[in-house]
């Protein structure tokens, strides 16, 4: 019966990634996820939003597949393998976890050195990546010679060297100052929107995922589990005139009592 | 941004600071040997009891082919005890790290070596190595190696666990990782345990000689020690010991440049501070 039907355009293409009813139990017992479903398709910007202990970490790693399901299904469907260098997904942690010992350059360089991708035959595509981060003039400075936002923007370019399809983001800015946070939430539209990946990005602030995401996933801890998820569908390009709307605010107020409910009223550390 | 930019004063300021660094500890080095030269000058002590620091450099000299082969033959010891525990305890740290088993089984022997003093076990080991040299060579080993296997080990662990992450994301081979993220992680700690153990190497090659006497075809700086101590020739002991000294702050200097040459451009522990 499949066999009869033309394989159509219209047909929406297969998601990126499907979790059905996923869970996570940690060796020592502590349920750190449990039931979590949510379908990724292409060119999506997805937040996850809640507090410390909801799970949203642990969602990103299990997609990521540093740590393994316990329960329910992770799957992604097949699809054309990468080329060369290529890789399904890129991963950007909290800390820039550049190498100290390498050079910006050879930072970027790691996910093709590793993929057997020679120095001479990355450079051009490294070269791109540090221009998308702005960061062409550092490629021969050592990290410790940057400052956190740009560690920050190196460790992006390296996610993108490999154009993955997906790209994963584990709170990249909570531990930057508002105005370099603010211009890298930009950049980093910027660049989602030309080179038309997919993002899941984890934050804890109301503000950051309403203005980056086109869905929001509030999460909830102890067991860690989704709330609620915001469709926020605004157009892009955002910019400061989206962050000073009215829309904007409503958006903000409508997650944030989402999330104060998933907190239900408890006084809570974020 | 990639180099900090210094204005004529903060140059001068800095080129004075480097020229202290030199000139002070050796204004006070000059200050001691003159203020020991006075010392037995004026109250006549004799050479027997304390020589001036003039009357042990004219010995030195004097003596130097007899001390210039102790001299040698301490170095080569020195260098290979300290060649064989880096291999050894290089070696041992990999198999450690990589193995849990041989950590937890091995570990407790590599610390009885450890905490049994040198010169208790020396006397054992000249009693079955029939190799004169070859004992020594042991002796120093044991002491020299320890520093370099603990440090590599706990080197080799101490990788940031979101770049072992990164490594495993990117399906990295157990060769790349240990190639590229462990060996690079490693290589602070290991530098630290050879200076550590460049010192060490030196101290078990003058102790083992002691407790073997002055046996053996070839005899290093601890021999002249004992046999001028005999004699009761203290210039000549002094002037030894002179050597011994030398020899050890030559060992510290030339891995303090070693480390910095290696890790000098990324490391916190060889970088100066920009303030």
């Amino acid at each position: 019966m499949p066999s009869l039907q033309p394989p159509s355009a219209a047909a929406s293409p297969p998601p990126l990634f499907s979790m059905r009813d996923v869970g996570k139990r940690f060796p020592n017992g502590t349920l750190a996820l449990q039931g979590m479903s949510l379908e990724c398709g292409d060119h999506e910007f997805i937040s996850f939003l809640g507090p410390s202990g909801c799970g949203k970490s642990t969602a990103l790693r299990l997609i990521a597949g540093l740590t393994r399901v316990s329960e329910g299904a992770l799957e992604w469907p097949e699809r054309p393998a990468p080329a060369d260098g290529q890789r399904e997904l890129g991963f950007v942690f909290q800390e820039p976890t550049l190498m100290p010992w390498a050079k910006v350059f050879d930072n970027v360089w790691l996910p093709l050195k590793l993929a057997g991708v020679k120095r001479d035959a990355a450079a051009p595509v490294i070269r791109q990546v540090l221009e998308m981060v702005g960061l062409s003039r550092f490629a021969d400075v050592y990290p410790r010679e940057l400052s956190g936002g740009m560690k920050m923007r190196v460790s992006i370019a390296r996610a993108l060297v490999t154009q993955p399809r997906l790209l994963l983001m584990d709170e990249p800015f909570a531990a930057l100052d508002e105005m370099t946070r603010i211009k890298l939430n930009n950049d980093l539209l910027a660049i989602w929107r030309e080179h038309r990946f997919s993002v899941v990005f984890v934050t804890h602030s109301v503000y950051e995922s309403v203005y980056l995401s086109s869905r929001i996933v509030v999460m909830a801890a102890r067991p860690g589990r989704v709330v609620e998820t915001f469709g926020i569908e605004e157009p892009y390009p955002r910019g400061e005139e989206f962050r000073t709307s009215s829309r904007y605010n409503q958006h903000c107020m409508a997650v944030q009592r989402s999330l104060h409910g998933a907190l239900g009223g408890q006084d809570i550390d974020h | 941004m990639s180099k900090p930019h210094l204005d004529a004063h903060q140059r001068k300021a800095q080129r004075r600071e480097a020229v202290m660094r030199v000139a002070v500890p050796a204004v006070i080095i000059l200050a001691i040997l003159v203020g020991w030269e006075m010392m037995v000058r004026v109250n006549e002590i004799p050479h027997y009891i304390i020589p001036a620091p003039s009357l042990i450099w004219r010995t030195l000299l004097d003596n130097w082919a007899t001390l210039w082969p102790a001299l040698w033959f301490t170095v080569k010891l020195t260098l290979l005890a300290l060649l064989a525990a880096v291999v050894g305890g290089v070696l041992l740290a990999i198999a450690f790290a990589l193995f849990r088993w041989v950590e937890i089984g091995f570990f407790p022997i590599a610390v009885v070596l450890q905490v049994t003093p040198i010169i208790a076990i020396a006397p054992l080991i000249l009693i079955y190595v029939s190799n004169t040299t070859a004992a020594l060579l042991l002796c120093a080993w044991i002491v020299a190696f320890f520093p370099i296997l603990s440090n590599t080990v706990i080197g080799l662990k101490s990788a940031d666990s979101n770049l072992r992450d990164l490594f495993q994301l990117y399906k990295a081979t157990p060769w790349q990782r240990f190639r590229h993220l462990l060996v690079p992680s490693a290589l602070p700690y290991f530098m630290a345990g050879l200076k550590i153990a460049g010192g060490l190497a030196l101290i078990g090659a003058v102790v083992a000689e002691f407790t073997a006497g002055t046996a053996g075809r070839e005899t290093g700086l601890a021999s002249r020690i004992l046999e001028s101590s005999f004699r009761t020739e203290i210039p000549m002991m002094f002037a030894a010991l002179f050597l011994v000294s030398a020899l050890g702050v030559v060992i510290f200097l030339v891995f303090a440049v070693l480390s910095k040459m290696v890790l000098g451009h990324w490391h916190e522990s060889e970088m100066r501070r920009e303030q």
